[in-house]
C-alpha cells in the first residue's frame, strides 16, 4: 500500500502553495483547478502541511 | 518570432512586459488564468515610495491610504510606528484586482500582445531560442522567443525546469490565508500586525484597512512550525480577537521567504517576482520587488536584444541590477528571520516591551534594532554586524 495526495476541490483555493513546495513536481495548477499525477507524488506529505485551507490529505492506495 | 515571452500577468510580468515593449521588443505576455488580477493572493499593502517610483497614482486601484503600524506583541505590548518606516507595507492598501490589470494594460498599450486562459506548459532551449509550448482553452502550440521571463509566481515550473531554483522547503514558504471583512470597527490609518508563535508560528497575522470599514485580515504560518492549517490558525486568531464583521472573501496563498538567490538567470532565460523568491522574508511583501524586477528584467531584455547576446553571462546585468537594489536587503531580512524564529513569545514580549511608547517617527529601521541590540545584547548581539 503506498500513499498518495489527494484533494478535496470543495475546500481548495487554488492558491499553488502545494505545487511550490512539492519535490516532485507530482501536481500543477491547471487552468481551474489543482491536478495531482499519482504516478509521480510520492506520498511525503509536505503539500498537505503547507495547504492554507486543508484541502489535502493522504490516502492509501493500492 | 518573439523577442521576448513572459509567462504570468502579475505585477512582475506586466512589468517586465510593459518595459520591454516600451523599448520597442516584440513581446508576447501570457496569462492562464481566464482574469488578469483574480483570485487575488494578496493583503494589498505597498510603501508609497514603492508603488510612485513607477506609475502616478490612480485612485482606482487604492482602497485606503495608511500613515502608521501598529504592531502588537504576543501579550498585547504594542508598538507604534510611522509610516516612513514602517517598511513596505504601509502607504497604501491596494485594490489588486484592478492594480494588476491597470499593469497589464499599461503593457498592451506599450505594445506587448496579452493571451489571457493561456498556459505555457513546458518549454526548450533549441539553437540559441527558447521554443515555449502553450496551451488556450484545450488548443496547443509553439512560439519561438529569444528570451522567456518566468514571472509565473510562487508556484513558478519554470525557474525549476530551467534549473535556476528549487523547490521550497517547508520553511522556506509562508502559508496564509485571508478573509475580507466588512463592517469592522477599526482605525483605518493603520495597519496592524500581531506576533508570537501561539498565534501565528513563524509567520505573524495582519489587519490592513480596506476603506468603508472593511479590511482584509489575515494569516500567514511556516508549515514547519505550524500545528494546524493556516485557516484553523486565522479563524483562531479572530476569535481570540473578538473581531466582529462578515467575511466576503476568501483567499489563500502562499509567498516564498527564501531569501537572496544566486542567480535568476540562465541562458535565455530570466526570472522575476515571486518566481525568483524576491519576496520579503520578515514582512511577505513581494510587490514592490516583483515591480523593480520586472522593470529591470525588461530593460536588459532590451539590451541582450541590440547586443544579439541572450546567454547566462549577458543577462547576469539583471541579476547586477536587482542585487542592487533589494537583494541586500532580502539576504538581511532572511537573516533577521531566522533570528525570530528562534525566538519565544517572552522574548518577543520582553524586546517590544524595551521600544513600546518611545517616540519611533523619528528613528529608522537601522535606530530601533541599534536599540534593541544595546538593551539585550545577549540575545541579538549576532545581529550586530548586519546593522550596527
Ligand atoms: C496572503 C498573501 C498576502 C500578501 N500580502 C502582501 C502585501 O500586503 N504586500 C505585498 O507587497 N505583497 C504581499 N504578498 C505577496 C505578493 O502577493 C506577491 O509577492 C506578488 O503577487 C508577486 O507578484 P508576481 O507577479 O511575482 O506573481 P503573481 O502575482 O503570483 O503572478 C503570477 C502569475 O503567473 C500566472 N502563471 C503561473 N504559472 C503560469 C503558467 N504556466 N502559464 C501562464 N501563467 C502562469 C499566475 O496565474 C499568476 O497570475 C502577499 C501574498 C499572499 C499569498
Ligand atoms: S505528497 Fe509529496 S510528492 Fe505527493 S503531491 Fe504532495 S508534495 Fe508532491
Ligand atoms: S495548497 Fe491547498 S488550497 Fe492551495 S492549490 Fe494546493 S490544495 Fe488548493
Amino acid at each position: 500500500m503506498a500513499r498518495k495526495a489527494t484533494v478535496n476541490r470543495r475546500k481548495c483555493a487554488y492558491c499553488g502553495a502545494c505545487v511550490a513546495v512539492c519535490p516532485v513536481d507530482a501536481n500543477e495548477l491547471v487552468e481551474t483547478y489543482l491536478e495531482i499525477y499519482d504516478d509521480r507524488c510520492n506520498g511525503c506529505g509536505i503539500c498537505v502541511r503547507t495547504c492554507p485551507m486543508g484541502a489535502l490529505v493522504l490516502v492509501e492506495v493500492n | 518570432m518573439y523577442d521576448v515571452v513572459v509567462v504570468g500577468a502579475g505585477p512582475a510580468g506586466s512589468m517586465a512586459a510593459k518595459t520591454a515593449a516600451e523599448n520597442g521588443l516584440k513581446v508576447l505576455l501570457v496569462e492562464k488564468r481566464q482574469e488578469i488580477g483574480t483570485p487575488v493572493r494578496c493583503a494589498e499593502g505597498i510603501s508609497r515610495e514603492n508603488v510612485e517610483r513607477f506609475f502616478e497614482v490612480d485612485k482606482k486601484w487604492i482602497a485606503a491610504e495608511v500613515t502608521g503600524a501598529k504592531i502588537y506583541a504576543p501579550d498585547k505590548t504594542e508598538v507604534v510606528m510611522s509610516e516612513e518606516m514602517a517598511g513596505n507595507e504601509v502607504g497604501y492598501v491596494l485594490e489588486r484586482k484592478i492594480f494588476d490589470r491597470f499593469i497589464a494594460r499599461e503593457a498592451a498599450k506599450a505594445g506587448a500582445e496579452v493571451y489571457v486562459k493561456t498556459a505555457c506548459t513546458d518549454f526548450e532551449r533549441r539553437n540559441g531560442f527558447v521554443r515555449v509550448k502553450l496551451r488556450r482553452m484545450g488548443e496547443e502550440w509553439d512560439v519561438e522567443a529569444r528570451i522567456l521571463i518566468g514571472a509565473d509566481g510562487v508556484e513558478s515550473k519554470i525557474g525549476r525546469k530551467a534549473g535556476i531554483i528549487k523547490t521550497l522547503k517547508m520553511n522556506d514558504i509562508e502559508s496564509c490565508v485571508q478573509y475580507l471583512m466588512t463592517g469592522l470597527d477599526i482605525d483605518q490609518s493603520y495597519t496592524y500586525f500581531y506576533l508570537g508563535r501561539e498565534v501565528a508560528p513563524g509567520g505573524y497575522a495582519w489587519i490592513f484597512p480596506k476603506g468603508n470599514s472593511s479590511a482584509n485580515v489575515g494569516i500567514g504560518v511556516l508549515p514547519k512550525m505550524a500545528e494546524k492549517t493556516a485557516r484553523e490558525y486565522l479563524d483562531a486568531f479572530i476569535e481570540r480577537e473578538g473581531i466582529e464583521g462578515k467575511v466576503v472573501e476568501v483567499v489563500a496563498g502562499a509567498v516564498p521567504v527564501y531569501g537572496e538567490i544566486e542567480t535568476a538567470v540562465s541562458d535565455n532565460i530570466m526570472l522575476v517576482g515571486d518566481a525568483a523568491f524576491h519576496a520579503d522574508p520578515i514582512t511577505g511583501g513581494g510587490i514592490a520587488n516583483a515591480l523593480a524586477g520586472g522593470y529591470y528584467a525588461g530593460k536588459v531584455a532590451a539590451e541582450a536584444v541590440k547586443k544579439g547576446d541572450f546567454s547566462a553571462g549577458f543577462l547576469r546585468k539583471y541579476d547586477e541590477l536587482w542585487k542592487d537594489d533589494f537583494g541586500k536587503k532580502l539576504k538581511r531580512n532572511k537573516k533577521l528571520q531566522l533570528k525570530f524564529l528562534e525566538m519565544d513569545d517572552a522574548t518577543i514580549n520582553k524586546l517590544a516591551a524595551s521600544i513600546s511608547g518611545k517616540n519611533l517617527s523619528e528613528m529608522s529601521i537601522r535606530a530601533i534594532v541599534t536599540e534593541l541590540i544595546k538593551a539585550h545584547p545577549r540575545l541579538l548581539w549576532d545581529l550586530k554586524s548586519i546593522f550596527i
